[in-house]
């Protein structure tokens, strides 16, 4: 009666046991993983490269598709994964580019790598930018340093559709002119009629435009407003965590109501989807729930900005 | 459900009938300077060694379904690229012999973060699925504070559960795997006098809790009180060593480091249990860190449990088992916090 084989208990295929709508077929979707390519590497800055990494499998790279706003986990085997906005438009999934600025383990050793490299990338993850819903609306993307990274998505995005929006302006701040990203696509951005103001912390002296803080121009563009400040617009801040503050609560005085205004947060992360906690704020995964929250969200948020 | 009735007697042989798997449970691994047992879950072989009568674990089982050290992948570097094997760490089931109602309740909450969503995780999944678990009703000891968690009893996440009353065991069976498990094994369905019987044990159970916390309107409080002084107060005893994380059945936050092997051909991929009062665990990247201060870590792990949850599930991440209450080197229990919290004073 007490043959072994009847007590032992069958191990269980976690492969086959799962509800059907979260069943796998291999282990590597669960993962959401897919094996990349970096394809280019364009140095931006001196800190500041942009790479164009390409899903290796055609399938999966056909799949792949993203909104903007959204952010990849970046793998290189053995040094370390860390989670990066996606900055190019998502009309082109089948490669995307992320604007990477060496400040760590990760970042340090992708500003050695060249063309060539596989890397492993995860995603993508997280919530975007509404650039449906404001359509037919005036916008605002206000940019801090590196917070242009993020938001070129959003930016390519509209410029795509740019005569489904109403009237578009860019502002951006950096600390010094060799800082400044994206340079070369100034020009273009402004051919498609968007009003774009950058303006420089400490300027050199080959620097002729305005001097100071982005919320100087904001200053500027609330006194004088060229463009509507009021329901109709939306606005998107991204930046180091002071401007956040400063930049919200002066749209906020100009009329923008809060929940029209989004923020895409920073946070470390170690897995990208809710389980580690480390990108908790207050009691929120920014992984989950942001990193693209409106301002109402974050302002009901502890220690978030 | 289904209940039996086994004989004292009959147990052993219900555990040998168990026994070709592997079995964790309850066993004493030493004497406490105060003369308590010391009790911790390990692989089991003799029912003689398992001591269903423990208090509490110093260490929750969660070691043996969320290790503090998982190698979650391994990587094969090659001239021009990589393979990444994938290896969930399980290769058989395992048996728990007398889980408390905590670790099973526990248990569930992790399942919530880890198995329900968008996105479980397999690694956890692998292991949470070959579990069998045979749950332990108990009398708790001075820093239990289950009752007011609402945590005291299990309503599902085992096999069977057992009830002490007297010269046999008041058994629930939940699963069909249990059920036919002891169809080997001599029990009988209950009659009347097991049920009041039964009754009585769970009755003198409740009348013997001596802490409690009062969890009235907590997420509200906590975030009515998110600037009071009393954090501070917390804040300068919390040495921040994370020994309370490392003893809680239900923390389950964690780092993922990468390592390249020395003969730089492979690459490891290993995830480590941690802790939110460790000072770099909101540190990002270019060195900010968003919660520099000890108070304000030890404030997040109160938040995370008892609101952030709170707010996720409708429950909160707390099974009031008081192990970090035992296990904290400068004694801050979580019932003394909150009162003080609520009421502003210090203790």
């Amino acid at each position: 009666m007490n043959d072994e084989t009847g007590n032992r208990l069958p191990f269980i295929d976690v492969l086959r046991d799962l509800p059907v709508q979260n069943r796998k077929t291999d282990l590597s979707s669960f993962e959401y993983s897919h094996k990349a390519e970096i394809i280019n590497v364009y140095p931006l800055t001196e800190n500041e490269k942009l790479f164009q990494i390409q899903i290796m499998d055609p399938e999966k790279r056909r799949r792949f598709t993203f909104r903007p706003g959204q952010f990849v986990m970046l793998e290189v085997p053995g040094i370390g994964e860390a989670p990066f906005s996606i900055s190019s438009s998502p009309v082109r999934h089948g490669d995307i580019e992320l604007c990477i600025r060496s400040a760590g383990n990760l970042t340090n050793f992708l500003a050695r790598v060249e063309r060539g490299i596989q890397v492993g990338i995860r995603g993508p993850f997280g919530t975007s930018f509404p650039v449906e819903k404001m359509m037919g609306q005036n916008i605002y993307l206000i940019a801090g340093g590196l917070g242009i990274a993020p938001l070129r998505a959003p930016i390519l995005s509209v410029l795509e559709n740019r005569s489904r929006y109403a009237n578009v302006s860019i502002i951006y701040g950096a600390r010094r002119p060799s800082e400044l990203l994206f340079t070369y696509q100034y020009e273009m951005w402004r051919k498609f009629d968007i009003s774009l103001d950058i303006i420089i912390e400490k300027p050199d002296r080959h620097w002729k435009g305005p001097t100071g803080l982005v919320t100087d121009i904001l200053k500027e563009k609330i006194a004088n407003p060229g463009i509507s400040l009021k329901n109709d617009a939306f606005a998107i801040v991204c930046g180091p965590p002071v401007m956040f503050k400063f930049v919200c609560n002066m749209l906020t005085g100009a009329g923008i109501p809060m929940q029209k205004m989004f923020v895409s947060l920073e946070r470390r992360m170690h897995c990208g989807r809710g389980k580690c906690c480390r990108c908790n704020v207050g009691s929120t995964y920014t992984c989950l729930k942001g990193p693209v929250f409106d301002y109402w969200s974050v302002m009901n948020l502890k220690e978030a900005i | 459900m289904i209940f039996k009735i086994i004989n004292k007697r009959e147990l052993p042989r219900f555990f040998d009938v168990l026994a070709v798997n592997s079995i964790i449970g309850p066993v004493q691994k030493g004497t406490g300077k105060d003369g308590a047992p010391i009790y911790a879950f390990e692989y089991v072989t003799d029912f003689r060694d398992l001591k269903l009568d423990y208090t509490t674990t110093t260490r929750p089982a969660k070691r043996y379904f969320l290790p503090s050290h998982e190698t979650f992948c391994t990587f094969r570097v090659e001239e021009n690229g990589w393979d990444k094997s994938v290896d969930y760490n399980i290769h058989k089931p395992h048996i728990f012999f007398g889980l408390h109602a905590c670790d099973i309740n526990a248990l569930n909450k992790l399942d919530k973060v880890l198995l329900q969503g968008n996105y479980p995780t397999p690694y956890y999944a692998a292991k949470r699925r070959n579990m069998f678990i045979i749950g332990m009703e108990c009398m708790p000891h001075p820093s239990c504070f289950c009752r007011s968690m609402g945590t005291d009893s299990a309503t599902s996440g085992f096999d069977m559960y057992i009830t002490d009353i007297g010269d046999r065991y008041f058994v629930e069976v939940q699963s069909a795997a249990a059920f036919n498990l002891l169809e080997r094994v001599k029990t009988r369905d209950p009659g009347t006098r097991d049920h009041n019987r039964y009754m009585e044990v769970i009755a003198e159970k409740n009348k013997r809790f001596t802490t409690s916390v009062d969890t009235t309107d907590l997420a509200k409080i906590l975030d009515m009180e998110f600037q009071a002084d009393i954090w501070k107060y917390w804040g300068d005893r919390c040495l921040s060593c994370g020994t309370c994380a490392s003893v809680c059945p239900s923390c389950y936050c964690y780092g993922v480091e990468e390592s390249v092997d020395i003969d730089l051909k492979g690459a490891i991929k290993v995830k480590h249990l941690y802790s939110c009062n460790l000072i770099d665990f909101a540190e990002v990247a270019g060195g900010h860190n968003f919660r520099p201060d000890s108070h304000t870590r030890l404030k997040y792990r109160y938040y995370h449990k008892h609101r952030g949850f709170v707010e996720e599930y409708e429950e909160s991440l707390c099974v009031g088992c008081g192990r970090c209450s035992e296990a904290c080197l400068a004694r801050i229990t979580v019932p003394e916090v909150i009162a003080s919290v609520r009421s502003g004073e210090r203790p």
